[in-house]
């Protein structure tokens, strides 16, 4: 059985609802991360799983004991806050010792132990006599972290954790989490709105969207197999075609221009190139499909695409290897990606 | 399987909000209950409808003075919110120097119980006041007194509204307007103005409102000119008519009530018109108006040190005007008229205010904002919370009479005891230092109980541990607010002072009733010692408090 499940959460707000019947299971020792756009119901599922909401319905079961019904303070977690929700008046090693000194089965001693053990995990032991104010985002975040796994929980809520930071911190410390979450082997859930955070990170996703569960599965599977075309659209970019009933979903990456149709095995589309853009390695090419008017984008290498001299107007072919292009059964077609 | 999960835990939380709700609804709206219930009935508890007030108005020595309350009133908003205005301009849109002098003097009158600005006026142009002296009377006693008093009264908080608003400008439309050629009148007609529309709505109903409802200008310079506030004394105090005093209260509870729809109103609606892309507004030099505003602020603050001056001068000279000789003897206060004995009970009845009040505002507006309890007693709570603002002093007072000194109110033995007159005022001054708590404490992260609570850290802890020293400047600015203005009140205490509890506000006009005006300026100094001292303390701790790091986090 699951170390942790939510079984058929029900919570409805003042005027919406939040989460429609949602189950999930998660294994001991898993990252789990949930994504989905802001307002699909994930923090709140993750609120309810701390106990910081009550569900209108359902059940949260952790370890093999009820707790729908028990506060905060009994389900023994950590949990990580995108605003770090650090105690400003309080130095690194006070905010850390805050929870631990509650911890009367502790010695004084075993408690700075603790408090060493933690920092150091995070790499800021050095600098515990610091107020918050005097760190990075980046060190608050981590100092959050350190206080978070400083009572030993059984398992670990990250709500956003790196969402207020800058990009290239945001990178250095998705790897921290892993390597700290891998070291303790502790179950770990992360809310998240980002996708390229949940595929690096996660050992799971589960995506949501508009208060349900649409997916849960591993990242490769998410993105590989996307189940329904709102997963499709919302991880990575995803042309959608509307053909007899059916969706027909294509990457772009698996694309390919040339100037001349045919080949076999290979559909293979006349279109007008309308705009290319330059993204490093990759080159974004836009285009209208000539039978349908419908847009295409496609992701080519970067060399291949200098070789080839593409410019707006270009009549080009758009290739898609049978293999690459997913079937939906008719949805309602989710709003096109920007990306 | 389906199972409900609102069952209902009663947590700490909810008790304790429950319970404070139920004091405060016997602290305001049990007494306000029987204030009404007076006014409605005739002196023999029979139910009279419209009878008192049908009485009050045809008798014409008393409904004169609704048209005299008026007047003054009336007089003292235009000019109070007129002068805070310029001066509030003159510090915040031009380049005279000394603005944080200007500004502390401005305050000035804040420090003092409102029978000190009428003391200080006697001074200046009593009978034998020093102006008078040098052959200008202008007739101080009556309705010329008593309008001079409440400009002084009204006219810091007036100040104190425009300061904030004038404050807040935005740099981007006196930009625009200057690329369109406008003139500084249009400028100041078509942009200054309108965005401190509300706050001058406010201010003249504010205003009035205070000198509609003040009880210690009127008591010393008023002389025959009758006022609402000295007529609901005289019939309570003085003919033991309590229907008609409270048929009176209900009356002086009509500005109060309107100033405070007002407030509510343009409170939203103020809310509204900030911009966060606003730039600071880049204040242009020019002599002639720096000139301008030199001599504006510099009358004003100059006749406000003239009041403090002259109380000096009354307080160490041996017996003003004849024999001006340096003395301390006046310090050595009658023991007939309160003597030293009431300013040691001011202090001890502010500071136990100021303990009780902050403690119960800290902790009710905590709950309030942040508690895991009930949406309906938060609600309850928010309403409660509000209604004290619309409560002038005398309503407060007399419906505490009412209420506590009903043979049958098992609370009947706080009546004559300082335990009343620190309620009284913890109501009176309740309203302010709870948007000062509750913005506060809106502006703490909103996860950091949360963060306690899986830390397994008690709800308690993590208030005296977090929330507490987190608000530090806050709850000193409620203490601050509460003593000083426990120190200064009149109104609400008049009522509920025991000959055996007399503070120091009291005291000060029973010594200018008794003609040792040299002895109400002494203790009016103390007075004003004590709260320059306390306010003193508060700047020097929040300056520090801003120095460091500890507080900087958040602030942005």
């Amino acid at each position: 059985m699951a170390f942790l499940s939510v079984r058929n959460i029900v919570k409805h707000f003042d005027t919406h609802t939040a989460l429609k019947n949602v189950s999930i299971d998660i294994e001991k020792g898993e990252l789990v991360s949930i994504l989905g756009p802001s307002g699909c119901g994930k923090t709140t599922l993750l609120r309810i799983i701390a106990g910081l909401e009550t569900a209108d319905e359902g059940q949260v079961i952790i370890d093999g004991r009820d707790c729908t019904s028990l506060p905060p303070s009994k389900r023994n977690f950590g949990i990580v806050f995108q605003s770090y929700a650090l105690f400003p008046h309080m130095t690194v090693e006070q905010n850390i010792l805050f929870g631990l000194n509650q911890q009367k089965n502790l010695s004084k001693e075993e408690r700075k132990n603790r408090c060493q053990e933690v920092l150091e995990m995070v790499d800021l032991y050095d600098q515990r006599k610091k107020y918050p104010a005097q760190m990075s985002g980046g060190q608050q975040q981590r100092v959050a972290l350190a206080r978070a796994i400083s009572l030993k929980p059984a398992f670990l809520l990250l709500d956003e954790p790196l969402s207020a930071l800058d990009a290239k911190v945001r990178v250095k410390l998705r790897s921290e989490i892993c390597k700290i979450q891998k070291r303790l082997g502790i179950t770990t859930i992360m809310v998240t709105h980002d996708q390229e955070e949940a595929l690096t990170m996660a050992d799971k996703i589960v995506v949501m969207n508009n208060a349900v569960v649409e997916q849960i599965g591993k990242p490769k599977e998410i993105y590989d197999v996307p189940k329904t075309a709102f997963v499709a659209n919302f991880i990575g970019t995803m042309n959608l075609y509307r053909r007899e009933q059916k969706i027909y979903g294509v990457r772009p990456e698996i694309i390919e221009i040339t100037k001349t149709g045919k080949m076999r095995e290979v559909e293979s589309w006349k279109g007008v190139i309308e705009e290319v853009e330059f993204r490093g390695a990759l080159t974004r090419v836009y285009g209208k499909l000539e039978d349908t008017k419908e847009t295409i984008c496609a992701d080519i290498d970067s060399a291949r695409a200098g070789s080839l001299v593409l410019d707006e107007q270009d009549q080009v072919y758009f290739n898609i290897p049978k293999s690459g292009i997913i079937c939906y059964p008719d949805a309602q077609m989710p709003e096109r990606n920007s990306l | 399987m389906k199972s409900r999960h609102k069952s209902i835990r009663l947590r700490p939380a909810d008790i304790t909000i429950a319970v404070m709700t139920l004091v405060f609804v016997i602290i305001l709206i049990c007494p306000l209950f029987s204030l009404f219930s007076k006014a409605f009935l005739d002196s023999a508890g029979e139910f009279a409808g419209l009878g008192n007030y049908i009485e009050y108005f045809s008798t014409p020595s008393l409904s004169v003075s609704v048209t005299n309350t008026l007047t003054v009133s009336c007089a003292a908003a235009v000019f109070g919110t007129l002068l805070g205005f310029l001066y509030a301009y003159g510090l915040t849109r031009t380049n005279i120097k000394g603005k944080t002098f200007f500004r502390y003097v401005a305050m000035i009158p804040i420090f003092l119980p409102t029978v000190v600005h009428g003391l200080g006026l006697v001074y200046l142009f009593g009978k034998q006041g020093v102006i008078t002296g040098l052959g200008c009377d202008i007739g101080l006693y009556g309705r010329t007194g008593i309008i001079l008093s409440e400009i002084i009264y009204t006219f810091p908080q007036s100040f104190l509204m425009f300061l904030i608003a004038l404050n807040y400008a935005d740099g981007r439309l006196y930009e625009a307007a200057e690329s369109m050629g406008c003139s500084s009148l249009k400028k100041f007609s078509h942009i200054t103005i309108p965005s401190v529309r509300y706050t001058l709505i406010n201010s003249l109903f504010v205003c009035f409102t205070l000198a509609f409802t003040d009880f210690g200008a009127p008591k010393v310079l008023g002389g025959s000119y009758n006022v609402l506030a000295t007529d609901i004394y005289e019939q309570v105090a003085g003919q033991f008519d309590m229907n008609m005093g409270a048929v009176v209260g209900t009356l002086l509870l009509i500005p109060a009530v309107l100033s405070f729809g007002v407030d509510r109103i343009t409170t939203r609606k103020n809310n509204d018109g900030i911009s966060s892309k606003a730039q600071p507004l880049k204040i242009k030099t020019s002599k002639a108006r720096d000139g301008a505003f030199y001599v504006i602020c510099g009358g004003i603050a100059l006749c406000l040190l003239c009041i403090v001056g002259v109380l000096v001068m009354g307080a160490f000279t041996k017996y003003y005007p004849y024999d001006m000789g340096f003395t301390l003897e006046n310090f050595n206060f009658n023991p007939s008229t309160g003597g030293i004995q009431s300013y040691m009970n001011s202090l001890k009845m502010s500071i136990v205010t100021a303990i009780c009040g902050t403690v119960f505002v800290f902790v009710y507006a905590y709950f309030i904002e942040r508690g895991k309890c009930f949406p309906v007693l938060k609600n309850a709570g928010r309403i409660l919370s509000s209604l004290p603002l619309a409560l002038p002093g005398m309503v407060i007072g007399l419906s505490f009479i009412f209420f506590f000194n009903q043979k049958n109110n098992p609370l009947n033995f706080v009546y004559g005891t300082m335990i009343i007159l620190v309620l009284a005022n913890m109501v009176h001054f309740y309203s302010v230092p709870f948007v000062t708590a509750s913005s506060a404490l809106k502006k703490l992260d909103r996860e950091y109980e949360n963060v306690a609570e899986s830390l397994k850290v008690p709800g308690w802890k993590t208030f005296c541990k977090v929330v507490v020293p987190m608000s530090l400047p806050a709850v000193l600015e409620i203490f601050m607010y509460y003593f000083m203005n426990s120190m200064v009140t009149v109104s609400a205490v008049v009522f509920l002072y025991s000959a055996r509890f007399k503070v120091a506000s009291i005291a000060i006009t029973h010594m200018e009733e008794a003609g040792d005006i040299a002895q109400a300026a002494a203790m009016s100094l103390l007075i004003l010692l004590i709260n320059v001292a306390v306010r003193g303390i508060y700047e020097i701790c929040v300056y520090k408090m801003k120095k460091t790091h500890k507080y900087g986090g958040n602030e942005t």
